[in-house]
């Protein structure tokens, strides 16, 4: 650990490239976030299938590729694919636990997951499957920093649909009723908007967010019908530490926590990466609270 | 057809059928000879579902070839084999019920195993607590060894050894191999634990220094932060042992961030298929595998190696993966002991077994008191050109290595 720490000493140009590259990681689970926040905003759900939605991302990425499309093709190809399935599965499962018990749709969700994982492992196979998106390598600094194009296409890919998203919702029709429905489903449906719609729109929406991310895992890195869990946890992680309701802070924290992960990995070793996440996530949450019994205090 | 049997409703027919199944058993030299019934719970379904179908087709393989040939003589009879299949679904519970299903319930006397350690380590105590010998050729965790199992028989190689003779090559290249210094990223799991271990007595041997040992956790999707260090600190040799996902991803982010090594060997880079899916990136990687249809081995059932792939090629359709060659050995393996033991008694079957000393297509097969097969050396390919050539070990070796491993 302590050798970890001097190389970073002896190598300055290192920690830039461990940010870096963490930056990019986190890029991904940002997109993944994204849709969480807006479930759980809106519908109330902490949608244990979006991990699954960005393995099947991936799995219609690939599919397109073989079918000769071009490859980056694939990013909008399986964004709108997982549009019509997030609809569907809306129709099908999620309408029906809206109103009920928190513990309901995090069990609805979950067994959604098992169920998707399975039929993807006999529709693909279990095998690790990745595709190429042939784009190279992006040096920076006399290539003391190498970052992999295709991750930085992710992160740009972040933020400008992180920035569509805020438009989206703060200027669109639907945008406005989906945050119409947020704020007060009764009040919104008694001014007319159908809630029911806004409310498949953005189960819909959440799983094309979680498609685009899985095109660009299945390029940057790999997948297996068992890759879900990782960007689930990973999503529930940044909503809670950003809070549902700012997309800023969602880009924040999932760019951060990739940071955090590839520069900790680092100095403790990456069999301490994810305990060292989680153990972040407490720390915050711990500080939250107190800042919160601050204010209460005022309060009184 | 099927669906005539099942007319037969009545009493009356019922009982035809039980006296035409009874005058059949009792047929001298029928159709068929008796069989010797092994039974076997693989993965069919589930996460192993594709090194499950392939063990299947090597079991299948070996005894359809063994039949052809006559069957198996035991005390002057012959009896030909059949295989009774459960699939296990991938999970180590059911594979221990249906270990027991086979035994207890169907009367199956021997066990041929699983695909992966985990489901073996499942089986292994049903097999012992009947006393029915299993014979497995895709369990190759050390800690199989450990447990003073009496009627575990595996054909392969076991995982400790899978990256050693990387680094028996690393200090033949070296004109000093305490100078070597060798860096490691394995995931945290069992089999690659049991590859570190390995490695790790290996390297202390040879005097070599270890100067990056990480340990991947297995939800792990990204190795920049292991890989970070490697491009600062330039080993001579690194190592990586993480299944699939590991060999893709070493294999791409190696490349995306443009580091250059003399020496990177890996683990499953065929289930991987790092030469189909990243072509010149995948260029000098060696790759540890149980068997190459290019080894000098032979035997009377199948001929060469490469005699046993042209024929599961002719077969299936597609070349044979080593967990194939392996499920094969481990039906010749029964077949050679139940002839020596001359009885089909599983207890002087499991001696016989434990006596084995026989040389396959797949390799030599004598096994340790611990029932591990201690003959034959593990392989290693180096990607050359596109193609997978053996380089490891020296006799049978198809290529020279190529030393660093981006020279041509």
């Amino acid at each position: 650990m302590i050798d970890n720490f001097l190389l970073l000493f002896d190598y300055p140009v290192l920690s830039a490239d461990l940010a870096l590259n963490g930056l990019l990681i986190g890029a991904v689970f940002v997109l993944a976030a994204f849709g969480m926040a807006l479930v759980w905003g809106v519908l109330n759900i902490i949608n244990i299938v979006q991990g699954e939605f960005v393995m099947l991302g991936g799995f219609v990425a690939l599919m397109a590729a073989e079918a000769g499309l071009p490859v980056l093709l694939g990013i909008p190809i399986a964004a709108l694919a997982l549009f019509i399935l997030g609809w569907g599965l809306y129709r099908l499962v999620i309408f029906r636990v809206i109103d009920r018990d928190l513990f309901v749709s995090v069990l609805a969700t979950f067994g959604l997951s098992i169920v998707l994982q399975q039929l993807s492992n006999e529709l693909f196979g279990a095998d690790v499957r990745t595709l190429e998106a042939g784009l190279g390598t992006l040096l920076l600094f006399d290539g003391a920093v190498a970052l992999a194009q295709i991750k930085v296409l992710a992160f740009f890919l972040a933020l400008g649909l992180g920035l569509l998203l805020w438009l989206f919702l703060k200027y669109s029709r639907l945008g406005q009723a989906i945050r119409a429905t947020a704020q007060n489903p009764r009040a919104a449906s008694i001014l007319g908007i159908d809630t029911d719609r806004v409310y498949a729109a953005t189960y819909a929406l959440n799983a094309a967010l979680c498609g685009a991310a899985g095109g660009l895992v299945v390029m940057a890195w790999a997948i297996h019908p068992y890759i879900g869990l990782p960007y689930t946890v990973r999503s529930f992680l940044i909503v809670i530490v950003a809070g549902i309701g700012n997309i800023g802070a969602v880009v924040a924290a999932g760019l951060g926590l990739g940071a955090f992960e590839n520069v900790a990995g680092f100095i403790f070793g990456t069999e301490y990466q994810i305990a060292l996440v989680f153990l972040l996530m407490v720390l915050v949450l711990v500080w939250r609270n107190l800042r919160l019994q601050r204010k209460r205090m005022y309060l009184k | 057809m099927g669906m005539a049997r099942w007319k037969w409703t009545g009493k009356a027919g019922r009982a035809a059928l039980t006296a035409a199944l009874i005058w059949a058993a009792f047929q001298p030299g029928a159709a068929l000879a008796e069989s010797i019934r092994l039974g076997s719970a693989i993965s069919l379904t589930g996460k192993y579902s594709t090194n499950g179908d392939f063990t299947q087709k090597g079991y299948d393989l070996a005894a359809k070839a063994i039949n052809e040939r006559g069957g198996v003589e035991v005390a002057g009879k012959k009896y030909t084999l059949e295989i009774v299949y459960y699939d296990d679904e991938s999970t180590p519970a059911r594979g221990a019920q249906l270990a027991e299903r086979l035994i207890a319930q169907d009367g199956v006397q021997y066990i041929l195993g699983p695909y992966s350690s985990g489901l073996t380590k499942a089986m292994a105590p049903v097999t012992e607590k009947y006393g029915v010998p299993m014979v497995e050729a895709n369990g190759a965790s050390v800690s199989l060894f450990t447990e003073g199992y009496r009627y575990l028989f595996a054909v392969l190689s076991t995982t400790e050894q899978y990256l050693q003779p990387v680094v028996d090559l690393a200090a033949k290249v070296a004109h000093d191999p305490s100078r070597v210094r060798v860096a490691g990223a394995f995931e945290n799991d069992p089999f690659s634990q049991d590859v570190q271990n390995g490695v790790l007595a290996d390297i202390k041997r040879h005097g070599m220094k270890m100067v990056i040992e990480d340990k991947l956790p297995p939800e792990l999707n990204d190795m920049s932060a292991t890989l970070a260090k490697v491009r600062a600190l330039r080993p001579d040799v690194l190592l990586v042992s993480g299944h699939a996902r590991g060999a893709a991803l070493a294999v791409r982010q190696l490349s995306d961030m443009r580091i250059e090594l003399p020496m990177v060997g890996l683990t499953h880079c065929d289930s991987a298929q790092i030469i189909e899916k990243f072509g010149e990136k995948a260029e000098g990687f060696l790759c540890a595998a149980q068997w190459a249809p290019a080894l000098k081995y032979s035997d009377l059932l199948f001929g060469s190696a490469a005699d046993f792939a042209r024929l599961y090629e002719e077969t299936y359709g597609a070349p044979p993966p080593y967990q194939a060659a392996e499920s094969a050995a481990a039906v010749m393996v029964f077949a050679d002991a139940f002839e020596r033991a001359g009885t089909l008694d599983p207890k002087a079957v499991r001696d016989a077994l434990a006596e084995t000393d026989m040389m396959t297509f797949y390799g030599p097969i004598r096994f340790d008191e611990s029932g591990k097969n201690v003959a034959k050396p593990m392989v290693l390919y180096q990607v050359q050109d596109g193609e997978y050539k053996v380089v490891y070990p020296p006799e049978p070796a198809e290529a020279e290595l190529r030393y660093p491993m981006h020279a041509r």
